[in-house]
């Protein structure tokens, strides 16, 4: 487990309430959540569906403002604005199908003010970290989902983001590509020193990846566990052999049972 | 797909064909209309003598201004919109009804107000064209997925790289359907407003030729403009077929 302690991201208190206009009643989706993210480490959240956990992940991206509490990346607040040095990878395909691989990776680095060989060593750098060598000149739609998923993630490390708040990015793709995936992002993780925070709602995907994974209550989302894995930072997807995996997926479906159960409308069964 | 062209190359051919044998037969007199042939040699002879160039010059230059400035300002017409839903909304049932609007109408209205040269022309070829483009456009626009958005205020863009950059690019082909239809709605005003009140142009020359019985002027320059209107549209398919191919959508 990552022996770095510094808080990267801190939320307290947070609350998101959404107007929903009509009747005036806010529907409550998000908090109070108070949690602090290290700096450096991989922090999953796993929850069931409808609970909030994208709406979270759009709170610390800046992408919406908390209703109420405070979220500060690096020390500094974030006022529903966008800060510099974060990167997210969605589930859905983000490529822009209009631009080639390398055009698609290189968009993050427009307004970067590097010298353009300083460019395209970065878009290079990263088309080969990410295996898309021979696909640099494709365009998105000649790419399996996994290739574009690849793209999105290239496209976001080539800025080199302090944080990368990832919205279950392998939510679309087959079992397989997933486990591989995950290897990529944990070599990636390793790679870039940079913390990463990902939402996912498959239990084994959180406790492959992640140094610590909150579980999340049905909305309003809050977390109500949180697990550490304590595997070393040197690991693959291998890691799901071990006996510990069993005990830690089988630790998060007990946290989770009942918040699973009661948005299908039962409280216990 | 080949095969299809072909086909399509054998309706024309066959068509033609049978005008010909018609025109020939004279169960087509020479005074309603000359066979294909001659009013190919016809056309010939005209570009060649260069008598008329001044009228198709100023026919497609008033063209190409109206068709220009209908994309330009149907897609900014259009981007502005989609950022002000009321507006929008409130000027939905105008666009529906556009086109049963004779524009035509207005023609003198537009004599008074812009004078007796070519702006009233390039007005009707404007008008006729830009709510085409900016329909289009606002239909493309409404489909850019969310995440595209996000991505870009991700990438912390204004609205105006956004537009240029993400939705309009992700909106082309929907943009270039629009322009397709400009082109042929601006042409139909401009040569409509010349046949009604104009003292040059095609529209103007094919209704002079038509008043005289000059079927050797009239055949040709309807030709022209069928060339000319198909060329463009023929170019601009193709450019909308790469993109979509591109995109993986055809």
């Amino acid at each position: 487990m990552p022996a770095v302690s510094d808080v990267h991201v801190s939320l307290r208190q947070v609350t998101k309430v959404f107007s929903t206009g009509a009747d005036g009643q806010g529907v409550h989706a998000v908090g109070p959540i108070d949690v602090d993210l290290r700096k450096g480490e991989f922090f999953a959240v796993v929850g069931p569906s409808g609970c909030g956990k994208s709406t979270l992940l759009e709170l610390i991206a800046g992408l919406t403002p908390a209703s109420e509490g405070e979220i500060a990346f690096e020390g500094r607040p974030i006022g529903g604005r966008i800060p510099d040095g974060i990167g997210v990878v969605f589930q859905e395909d983000a490529c822009f199908s209009w631009l080639s691989v390398a055009d698609n990776i290189a968009f993050g680095l427009r307004k970067s003010g590097l010298a353009s060989a300083e460019k395209k060593q970065r878009v290079r750098a990263a088309i080969d970290l990410m295996g898309l060598m021979d696909f640099a000149a494709s365009y998105p739609a000649q790419l399996s989902g996994g290739m574009r998923q690849r793209v999105c993630i290239a496209r976001t490390l080539v800025m080199q983001p302090r944080l990368i708040l990832l919205d279950e990015p392998f939510g679309a793709l087959d079992q397989q590509t997933r486990l591989l995936m995950g290897d990529e992002v944990l070599r990636l993780w390793r790679q870039t020193g940079a913390t990463v925070f990902l939402i996912t709602h498959a239990l084994d995907e959180a406790a492959m990846l992640a140094d610590r994974i909150a579980v999340m209550s049905a909305r309003p989302g809050r977390i109500i566990d949180t697990v550490e894995t304590r595997w070393p930072r040197e690991r693959d997807s291998r890691i799901i052999e071990q006996a510990a995996f069993g005990s830690i997926t089988s630790r998060l479906w007990k946290s989770l049972r009942e918040e699973s159960l009661k948005t299908i409308g039962r409280t216990t069964a | 797909m080949r095969r299809i062209a072909l086909y399509r190359l054998l309706v024309i051919v066959g068509v033609t064909l049978l005008l010909e044998a018609l025109c020939l037969l004279k169960v087509i007199d020479r005074i309603t209309m000359p066979p294909p042939h001659q009013i190919l040699r016809d056309l010939a002879t005209i570009l060649m003598s260069g008598k008329l160039n001044a009228a198709i010059a100023k026919t497609m230059t008033n063209a190409l201004i109206a068709v220009s400035l209908a994309i330009v300002v149907g897609v900014l017409t259009a981007t502005l919109l989609h950022g002000y839903r009321s507006v929008r909304e409130t000027l939905d049932p105008l666009f529906a009804t556009y086109y049963a609007v004779p524009i035509f109408a207005f023609y003198p209205l537009l004599i008074v107000l812009l004078g007796l040269g070519d702006a009233p022309q390039i007005m009707i070829g404007f008008m006729l064209g830009v709510v085409a483009v900016v329909v289009n456009t606002l239909n493309g626009l409404d489909r850019v997925p969310a995440v595209l958005k996000k991505t870009a205020r991700i990438q912390r863009m204004g609205t105006i790289e956004t537009a240029l950059k993400v939705t309009l690019p992700y909106a082309a082909p929907y943009v270039l359907t629009g322009a397709k239809l400009a082109v042929a709605y601006s042409l139909i005003g401009i040569i409509g407003a010349e046949f009604i009140m104009s003292r040059g142009g095609m529209g103007y020359e094919i209704s002079f030729a038509y008043n005289n019985f000059d079927n050797a002027t009239m055949y040709p320059l309807i030709l022209l403009i069928l060339l000319v209107s198909i060329a463009v549209n023929g170019a601009l398919s193709r450019w909308e077929k790469v993109l979509l191919k591109r995109r993986g959508l055809a």
